[in-house]
């Protein structure tokens, strides 16, 4: 990205996008493409050598971001793909491994994965675009759908109470959880990069309008207007408790960064459990060979 | 740019200037960046692009200051800002100066 500058025809965001694919599926007004320019800027503040992080996505919406991002990238089956990431991070622990999909993928058909990896730790960055719906699918409730919004299988309002992912990631035992919405570009870049930098199960939630269907079975005009409405209505409150971050239909939403504290990994635990077994005849795993010769 | 005084770093502190530039064929009209242009330098145009979109066109570019807010915000990867050098935007007196623009 942010090789070389700039000419004419090229946008810098193309060197990270595989262009052949370009344009992408998303709907007009629909706020993926700006998380995906969100996580951009996170790399590009980064600085990381771009081979060694690996992306992940379920099926979905945002399950398509791992088909136009130019990096190592997985499209697992449907809410899989936390297990899949696992799996590449205990393989090769010295890659960065994220996990970006939707709501429906992480929470719902992947919530069992979900909570597993908090509770074990695994070094993974959770970036869960979350639109409130099923989107791909034409607009089913989601676990995730606020109480009294319409969705095509709920059509007198949804009556199911729905996930607060921040609380829910928190409780299993997240390391870093944040909340922002697609329009807090700057603020989500420099959470998804805090969270790289993290080692430990981290999670950004992105708030992201839907225009067809989230926006237009509950008549609220379209992303644009969901966008203005994130805009006078999102409440900037650091380390606010997230059991008190719950989303209700159209009000205000609290957003900023929840949770930061510090467990050990799953590796961790692991080398240290093992270590204390079985002293010298153990080899710890996934440590670089530089740090093993420092201890 | 506009200031209610004379900001005190004035004389050391230059206002850099962008040059956008829009894709109009990859645009899908969201009006996310005309909508959220700090300095409101955009402007949804009537003509459409071969999607049938209206893409959005640069109203005043001088008024750009290079943030890429558009750049970011846009799904579509379909506008972006480049700095304008020195040389270009002139050694006109007025530029970077506090009451020029009003």
């Amino acid at each position: 990205m942010s090789n070389g500058k700039p000419s004419e025809e090229h946008h810098p965001m193309e060197a990270l996008l595989r262009m052949d694919r370009i344009p992408h599926i998303w709907c007009s007004t629909c706020g993926l493409g700006t998380s995906v320019s969100a996580f951009a800027l996170a790399l590009e503040d980064l600085q990381y050598d771009l081979d060694k992080i690996c992306i992940v996505s379920g099926i979905g919406c945002t399950g398509r971001v791992a088909g136009y991002v130019k990096l190592d990238s997985f499209h697992a089956t449907h809410g899989r793909a936390i297990p899949f990431a696992t799996g590449l991070k205990l393989a090769n622990p010295q890659l960065k491994v994220v996990v970006f999909s939707g709501d429906g993928d992480l929470i719902a058909i992947g919530g069992n994965h979900f909570i597993h990896a908090a509770r074990r730790n695994m070094d993974l960055t959770v970036i869960c675009v979350n639109n409130f719906i099923y989107a791909m699918t034409g607009g089913q409730v989601a676990p995730t759908s606020p109480l009294g919004a319409s969705c095509s299988t709920t059509p007198y309002g949804n009556y199911e109470r729905p996930f607060n992912i921040p609380h829910l990631a928190e409780s299993c035992g997240a390391v870093y959880v944040a909340r922002w919405t697609a329009l807090h570009l700057r603020r989500t870049a420099k959470s998804i990069a805090e969270a790289m930098r993290k080692p430990g199960f981290s999670v950004v939630e992105i708030i992201c309008p839907c225009s067809t269907l989230y926006a237009r079975r509950n008549r609220l005009g379209d992303g644009l207007e969901l966008m203005k409405f994130y805009h006078e209505n999102s409440i900037i409150k650091h380390g606010a408790d997230p059991r008190d971050v719950d989303i209700d239909f159209q009000s205000p939403i609290v957003v900023g960064k929840f949770v930061d504290r510090d467990r050990p990994t799953f590796i961790d635990g692991y080398n240290r459990a093992m270590t204390a077994k079985l002293g010298e005849k153990f080899e710890p795993y996934g440590v670089a060979p530089a740090e093993v010769h420092d201890g | 740019m506009k200031f209610w005084r004379t900001p005190l770093d004035s004389d050391r502190v230059k206002v850099p200037h962008g040059r956008i530039h829009i894709i109009v064929e990859r645009c899908k009209g969201c009006a996310y960046c005309v909508e959220f242009c700090p300095r409101d330098v955009l402007e949804m145009s009537t003509e459409y692009n071969q999607k049938g979109y209206h893409p959005p066109y640069v109203k005043v570019e001088d008024d750009c200051v290079n943030c890429r807010l558009c750049e970011l915000l846009c799904p579509e990867f379909a506008i972006f800002c480049t700095l304008k050098e020195e040389e270009e935007v002139g050694n006109k007196e007025e530029v970077g100066h506090v009451e020029s623009r009003s």
